[in-house]
């Protein structure tokens, strides 16, 4: 019936160790339309990746239903791309061959595709590289190429720019939107940067840890690209700090009732 | 700072191999044969002015003559093709067969428990207390040689195999996961090449360890080759060919281990380690 992309129902995960079982997700409830760029936000350990993995078909939760066009994640796949916070190239693999991956630079379909990809990523010039010769923000968006190659429905990106300076990381921010903009991808970004979730999302989803819980939901009605320093940006970004405040003094009450 | 909007070295990659070729090797000789040099040298000086037994210490100077006569006659050239085609054929078969068992330990859990502890004790036993086993099923002939050979090389390589492929990056494991890999290129584009550096040198050691072998097979009684040489002399009282024998067995060994690492480096073109 729903016209969602992506939709988690009371999604729930708990990860047990020899000696105690930690709760990563409860409750999960989210909607992913077609095309939306959706930032998710959280302290750390509040269960961004496990959520993110989950998406993927890299974890598997324990209660709750995810769907990705009405169907059931099963595993891993091409139609779920993934950007982790490093770039994972194969270091023996040219940029170009990193890009194609299992499939073959000689069919001229993955050739123009590849070179049409490497222009969208401005890495022309150096198709031929090894992944030591590039610097982290050039591995990063060998990475998201790799990834687009696929055509994926979804592009889910854990902390992607979170090893990066800040100048990179801003012009990373830049190409992906570019990207977004050019392809229409659904992406799902997770970060711990308050600019990076305003300046990057349609909608931002605050998540507080113990267990990781949705906490809140902000649409930001701003059109791209943004400008950082205005004050309709400003006024987003307290927001968004006002929630964490919030998130810190229930933290402290319930705690606080706790002892 | 290695996060940088440009490439910290552009497009530039030294020219690796030909450098290596040019100054690299004759360096390494130079350092190599400056101690065995001046041991010479001594030995030389020694068995002229001091009082030695020729029959026990033969100087430098003679085994270069015994050197001499039977590279003339061309018998250190047979005698050295056919230990050269020994160890091949024996390294050879030895290789095969770890690669094979070492991927299949390596990969499967089922083949790990099945077959590895059998491999573990087998491995700890001295090839040397074997050699006579191996002599007694397969005879004096060509074929106890080679499986001698065989087996000294497969434990080193085996033992690569598994611990590479078991070593390579589950990072990158997962990444082949998401990209749905299929069969063959989880083999040849992530599981080969993530353990080529460490399948690299275990074939270097196997390869020195198959030639190690072959002096073990041949000393053990063959009818032609470099040990058969030694043998031979021991028995005729010419200590000098004895010492060719030894040089001959040293200065391969050396060439070979050469050879290996000259395309380890090749291959390997892509690790960092190798780029300065
Ligand atoms: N494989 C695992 N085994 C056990 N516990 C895990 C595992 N993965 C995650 N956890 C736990 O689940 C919780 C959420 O982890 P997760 O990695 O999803 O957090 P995160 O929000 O991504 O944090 P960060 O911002 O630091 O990356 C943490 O308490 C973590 O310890
Ligand atoms: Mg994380």
């Amino acid at each position: 019936m729903s016209a969602a992309l992506l939709e988690i129902e009371n999604l729930n995960k708990s990860f047990r160790t020899d000696s105690k079982s930690v709760q990563a997700l409860r409750g999960i409830e989210l909607d992913v339309r077609e095309g939306e760029f959706v930032t998710v936000i959280g302290p750390s350990g509040c269960g961004k990746s496990t959520l993110l993995r989950i998406i993927a078909g890299l974890e598997r939760g324990e209660t709750g239903t995810v769907k990705l066009s009405g169907e059931p994640i099963r595993g891993p796949g091409i139609d779920k791309g993934f950007i982790f916070q490093e770039p994972r190239l194969f270091p023996w693999l040219t940029v170009e061959k990193n890009i194609a991956a299992d499939l073959s630079l000689r069919k001229p379909e993955v050739r123009s595709k590849v070179d049409e990809l490497i222009r969208l990523v401005k890495l022309e010039g150096f198709a031929k590289a090894y992944p030591r010769e590039l610097s982290g923000g050039m591995a990063q968006r060998v990475a998201i190429a790799r990834a687009l190659l696929r055509k994926p429905k979804i592009l889910l990106l854990d902390e992607p720019f979170g090893a990066l300076d800040a100048f990179t990381r801003a012009h990373m921010q830049e190409v992906l939107l570019d990207i977004w903009k050019h392809n229409g991808t659904t992406m799902i970004l997770v970060t711990h940067d308050i600019d990076e979730a305003v300046f990057l999302g349609s909608r931002i989803m605050i998540l507080k840890p113990r267990p990781g819980e949705i906490r809140g939901q902000i649409a930001v009605e701003l059109s791209y690209p943004r400008k950082k320093a205005s004050t309709a940006f400003q006024e987003y970004r307290y927001r968004v700090l006002r929630e964490f405040e919030r998130i810190d003094e229930l933290a402290w009450g319930e705690s606080g009732a706790g002892i | 700072m290695t996060q940088q909007a440009e490439p910290l070295r552009s497009g530039w990659r030294p020219p690796l191999a030909r450098r290596t070729w040019n100054s690299g090797v004759w360096a390494h000789f130079a350092w190599a044969a400056l101690l065995p040099g001046l041991i010479l040298l001594g030995w030389q000086l020694y068995t002229a002015y001091g009082e030695v037994n020729p029959i026990l210490l033969p100087s430098p100077a003679a085994i270069a003559e015994a050197l001499g006569t039977l590279t003339a006659s061309g018998e250190l050239a047979v005698q050295l093709g056919v230990s050269l085609g020994r160890a091949a054929l024996g390294t050879l078969y030895g290789c095969a067969a770890a690669l094979a068992l070492g991927t299949l330990v390596g990969l499967s859990r089922l083949a790990a428990k099945l077959l590895d502890p059998s491999m573990q004790l087998l491995r700890l036993t001295p090839s040397l207390a074997i050699a006579p086993l191996i002599i007694l099923w397969f005879g004096f002939g060509e074929t106890s040689k080679i499986v001698i050979i065989a087996t000294g090389a497969f434990f080193p390589l085996y033992l690569a195999t598994i611990q590479s492929l078991r070593g390579v990056d589950g990072r990158l494991t997962e990444v082949a996961r998401v990209l749905q890999f299929g069969r063959a290129q989880q083999l040849s584009r992530l599981l080969l090449p993530g353990a080529m550096p460490g399948l690299l040198s275990g074939l270097r050691l196997a390869m020195a360890y198959g030639w190690l072998s072959l002096v073990v097979a041949e000393l053990l009684g063959a009818q032609a080759g470099i040990g058969y040489l030694m043998s031979h002399a021991q028995t005729n009282g010419h200590p000098a060919i004895i010492f060719v024998g030894v040089l001959v067995f040293a200065v391969m060994g050396k060439l070979i281990d050469l050879l290996v690492a000259t395309v380890e480096k090749r291959v390997l073109r892509w690790r960092d380690s190798y780029a300065g």
